[in-house]
Parts: structure tokens; sequence; C-alpha cells
């Protein structure tokens, strides 16, 4: 949301390591309620996402998907929208990613540039869908995004399994694209799907902090979500704001298809996402709506999704679903800013006002 | 004749667990709250129901049980929403997240495996006692927001929360009890889903119900009998849906499947691009309350 203003305001980093402070605390607490030994458990999680440079390589495998969901939550969330049709809007871009890549040019710079754009133009125009029936038919933004991402689920499968199924394979998913259009990955990482198709992702981070920091658009955006009236009569049209602020979201989802088609799998697979919309919610609020936050809290997020694959065979209670938990808690710890910290900031200026004499 | 008795019949039994969940959106958004966690609250109460069943022979208690562990869950709902004043959409989706993550976690615990509960045995579930408590529970909403104070104070909580501070009842109080009950309902509703419907909990057993639940109460406009309708409707839908997948799996037509499967959501967008939800949400839907 907006940077702090005045002097009184909490700085923008506290909130996010008091969450994660108190997001593991109560974790580790519920770790031990079970009888198990929660360093050991935080140890298993360490090594599964540190251990090794493949290790590592696939946490950031993992983060990539959830930097851009965040970075699509956060452009609603400027306007103080919720989107939480990102879901959907990544579903879409991955199968137009994976048709542009089938029936695309053959040159191999020429295909992945037509696969990105398909998997951008995918996600937008979903999230035009639901920008529209928002901006323009006042439609809860929530709502119908959830419906448009159980339609999006519904549509993308039933034309991948009708119409572009793989025949050579029982899985639901499209025909494979040539492997020779895929990215390499890069030695470092050994053989953990990492390669330059990663690098798109701090540049779509880099894109939405010009847009908020330089742009005018990026200014209204917010001013109409945060004052509708006065933006109004400054002469800005709150409608046609809502409407950007969710539509060009979509293209951050979209990127995932790019991602995910030419950097993973090469191939539309039903189902393939395990929730990366839903997590970009907590990647958006844990970074605070800022771009380097979110790059930082989808690396975290991405740590502990791989972190968490590795307890199912190390400890003896905790499954990988302990990753679920740790995310729910995220998201609740951070829920509460969003209205602006009303409550919190109040007792930060009590505080202020007794212990430092600040007046407020 | 007796195909058609049959899927009617079915159709009920799966708009069971849409009744419940509905009935407390309803209740809640009524006052003023959205609840996009009662997904989250059915879960919680279909894995609450089974798992007392199974260790205590009888369903009621279960189902009973089932509405406490939604409650437990919608008072932290609540404390996010209403104490602490987060954002309700949010604090909503985080709720189904949390349940999708401590459901396997517990049944790993009880029973040492992720995937489900232990199936139940024919004595340890229900028959159409969910049904028919869930029919009494539309009637008694439709009635107790239409025709009691109390019922007035819950509407005016959600359209103007000034006017009834004004009359000296307390805003916050009234949504906290909706919160609550709404827990309760989505709680029963998934325990319907689970020691009705099916015999066991299993993994995200619900599937998008409370969103269904949802869908059905924006289409219903936010009123109790025709909301009870369109779940009945959507109940239908799977239940016809169904039983084309068993008939129609390999023939030409298999391919429709999806298509129906989507239906109701894409009705729902349809109305919602005809612009219902402006006209007829409650007023303060959404907004939190300074004390």
């Amino acid at each position: 949301m907006a940077e702090p203003q005045s002097s009184s305001a909490i700085p923008v980093w506290v909130q996010p390591l008091m969450a994660a402070f108190l997001g593991l605390l109560i974790s580790a607490g519920l770790v031990w309620i079970i009888g198990e030994n929660p360093a050991s458990v935080f140890g298993v999680f360490f090594r599964g996402a540190f251990g090794t440079t493949y290790d590592l390589g696939l946490s950031l495998f993992y983060a990539l998907p959830l930097a851009c969901t965040g970075l699509a939550v956060c452009m609603g969330l400027r306007a103080r929208l919720f989107n939480i049709g990102v879901e959907g809007q990544l579903t879409v871009g991955t199968f137009f990613a994976a048709l542009a890549g089938l029936y695309g040019p053959s040159q191999p710079h020429l295909n992945r540039i037509f696969g990105l754009l398909a998997a951008l133009l995918g996600g937008f125009l979903w999230a035009a869908l639901l920008a529209w029936l928002r901006a323009y038919r006042k439609a809860h933004e929530v709502v119908s995004g959830i419906m448009l991402n159980f339609v999006a689920f519904g549509l993308t499968s039933w034309l991948a399994l009708n119409f572009f199924k793989n025949p050579s394979t029982q899985n639901p998913e499209t025909v494979a694209l040539d492997a020779s259009l895929r990215f390499k990955s890069w030695t470092f990482f050994d053989q953990a799907p990492i390669g330059f198709h990663a690098l798109t992702v701090p540049v779509a981070a880099l894109l939405v902090w010009i847009f908020f920091r330089w742009s005018r658009m990026g200014f209204s955006l917010e001013a109409a979500g945060a004052k509708a009236e006065a933006a109004e009569q400054g002469g800005i049209s709150v409608a046609s704001m809502q409407f950007w602020s969710l539509s060009l979201g979509g293209l951050f989802a979209g990127l995932v298809g790019f991602i995910e088609v030419y950097g993973n799998t090469g191939r539309f697979v039903v189902g393939f996402s395990p929730g990366y919309g839903f997590v970009g919610i907590a990647v958006a609020l844990l970074g605070r709506l800022q771009p380097l936050g979110i790059l930082l809290s989808a690396c975290l997020f991405g740590a502990i999704l791989k972190g968490s694959l590795d307890l199912d065979f190390e400890t003896e209670k905790i499954t990988r679903d302990f990753a679920l938990i740790l995310q729910a808690l995220l998201i609740l710890l951070m829920s509460c800013s969003l209205p602006m910290p009303s409550a919190l900031s109040s007792l930060w200026q009590r505080i202020r006002r007794n212990v430092f004499g600040t007046r407020v | 004749m007796e195909l058609v008795f049959d899927t009617l019949l079915a159709g009920i039994r799966m708009a069971t667990p849409l009744w419940f969940a509905a009935m407390g959106g309803i209740l809640c958004e009524r006052s003023g709250v959205i609840n996009l966690g009662l997904e989250g609250l059915m879960l919680i109460g279909a894995f609450t129901a089974a798992t007392l069943a199974y260790f205590t022979a009888s369903p009621f208690i279960g189902f009973a049980a089932a509405g406490l562990a939604g409650a437990a869950l919608a008072a932290v709902f609540g404390f996010l929403t209403l104490t602490l004043r987060g954002d309700q959409s949010v604090v909503g989706m985080g709720i189904n997240l949390l349940s999708v993550g401590v459901t396997p976690f517990l049944t790993k615990i009880f029973f040492q495996v992720t995937s489900s509960t232990p199936s139940l045995s024919v004595e340890q579930k229900f028959i159409m006692a969910p049904t028919l408590i869930a029919v009494g529970l539309i009637a008694s909403t439709a009635l107790w927001l239409r025709f009691t104070v109390s019922g007035l104070w819950v509407r005016f909580a959600g359209e103007h929360p000034e006017a009834l501070t004004s009359a000296g009842i307390r805003v916050l109080r009234t949504r906290w009890i909706c919160v609550l009950l709404s827990g309760v309902l989505a709680g029963w509703g998934g325990a319907t889903l689970s020691t009705m419907l099916a015999s066991q909990f299993s993994r995200q057993m619900t599937a998008g119900g409370g969103f269904m639940a949802i869908a059905a109460m924006i289409l219903g406009r936010w009123s109790p009998l025709p909301t009870a309708l369109i779940c009945l409707f959507f109940g239908l839908t799977d239940a016809v849906q169904i039983r084309l997948q068993g008939s129609l799996s390999g023939s030409d037509t298999a391919w429709m499947l999806q298509l129906i499967q989507i239906s109701p959501y894409v009705l729902t967008l349809l109305v919602l691009a005809g612009g219902l939800r402006a006209s007829r949400a409650p007023k303060a839907l959404g907004k939190s309350i300074e004390i």
C-alpha cells in the first residue's frame, strides 16, 4: 500500500518480520505439541531448501511463479482490489503459451518470443474479463474472480483434452513442444530448471517498480484505490484505473505460463499449478506490495515449498502439508495490515507517545 | 419415472451441504461481513464429523462437534476481521488455506495417513437427518431475518450500521454472533459431506462447495428461499452430471461433462455481468466498523 508518510507510521519492514517471526513461533509450537523436535524439523526444511546447489535451484524454481503471481496480486492491491483470479489467469496463460509453442514459428528465438507474447495475452485477456466485471459492471472482484478460476480450469481442460491431447500418454496434457525450444538449465544449479527464462521475473519486478515510482498511471492507480472521490475530482477515472490495475496484473499471471512451458514441462498439464495464484496473495502481502519485497518473499515461499517436500520422509508425523499451514499463518498475520494497520498503528503511536515522548 | 425420482432425490441430498453453507453465508453477509472462508469452515467440519463419528459411533455427536469446530475457526476469522479489522476477503482466503493444511496434518496425527479418515460403517453414518435439519434451517432463517427484531438488527448491521448504533444496539456484537453462526452452519455443511454423502473425510473433499454456496447466495439475492432453490438447482446439476458420467463414459457425448461442470459458475458470472450485485448487496458489506 502507500509508503509511510509521516514519522509516526510503522516502518514498512516491521510487520513482515514480525509476521514471519510469529508464524515460525506458532508453527514451532505446533510441531512441539505433536511431539516432534522443532529444531530438527526446521533443520529438514533448511537442508531441503538450501542443502546443495540443486536444492537451491529448485527453491528458486518454485520462487519464480510465486514472484509472478505476487506481482499480479500486488497490481490489484495497490488500487485496493483483491485479484483472486490469478490462478485462472495463469492457467489460461499457460494454455496459450503451450499452443503458441506448438503452432508458432519454428525458429527457436522467434518461437520463444511468440510464446511469451501469447502467455502474456492469455493472462491479460482472462484478467480483463474480471476487470471489466469489476470496473464497469460493479461486480465484487473476489466473487467473480473465484468463478472465473473455475471456468478457466474447466474450459482449458475441456479444450486441452478434446482438441490438443497428447495421444501417446494417459496423462491429461497437451502435446509437448520440441525440446530444442525450451531453455537450457544453467549448469551452476546442477539440472534444476533455472535458465535464461528466469531473468524475466526480476525484469517484471523492475517494471512494476518503475511503473509505480515514475509513471503517471501508477500514481493514478494508487490514488483511485486510496481516495476514490478525491481522485475523481482530480480528473482520474476510477473505473478505468480499476480496470487497468486488475488487467495489467494478468500480464504477470500470464508470465507463469511462459516459465512453465518454456522453462519446465514444455506443455500444458491439467491441474499443473499447486495453487500458485493463492500463494501469490501471501507473497504480495509479506512483500508489503513492494516489488523487491515480493521477490524476497517469493524466495522465502519457494524455499518453504521445496523444504517441505522432504518432511514426508524425514519426520514421522509431519508431512509437506505443513508448508500450507505456514503459508496460511503468514497470510492471516499479514492480513490486518491491509486497511492500513489501524489497530496496530494506534498501538504503535501509543508506544511512541508513552515511551519516546513524541507528539503524534 | 423412477429414474427422474432417483435423480431428484440425489439432487436434494447433494444440495444439503450447500444449503447449510449458503445459510451461513447469508447470515454473515446480511450482517455486513464477507465470509470467503466458508470453504475452509466446511472442510474443518467435514474432518471433525468424520473423526468423531468414527470414534463415538454416533453421527450426531460428530455433527454437533462439527458445528463447534466450525465456530472455533470462525472465531479466528472474527477476531482478525472484526476485532483487528483485517481485510475480510484476505482473512477468508487465509482461513481456507489454513483448513486445507490443518486437516491432513490432523488426519496424520489421528490415523497415521494424510489422505483420508477410516471409512464409516452404516450405523456411523446419516441417512437423511441433515437434509431435514437443513430444510428446517432454511425456513427458520427466512422467518428470523424477516419477522423478528433481532433479524432486523442483523439486516441493519449490514445496511445501515450507524442507524443500528444510534438505536443503542452494538453492531460489532451482532456481527460477531452472525460470524460464529456461519461457522456452525458451514461446519454442519461439511459434516453432511463426510457423514451423509460420503463415508469418510478425504483431502479437500469440499471441492469448491463453499464457493458454490457463495455463488448461490449471490444468485439468490441474499435471501434464504431463492438461495435455497438455487442450491437445489446446483445439487440437481451435480446429480445429473454424475448420472451422465456413468452412462456417457466413452460415448460420443462424454466431451460435454466439463462444460456441464462449469455451468453454475458461468451462470453466476452472467448474472454478475448483468449488474445484479450492485443493486442488491448489503450496503455496508465488507466495511469494518470503527469502535
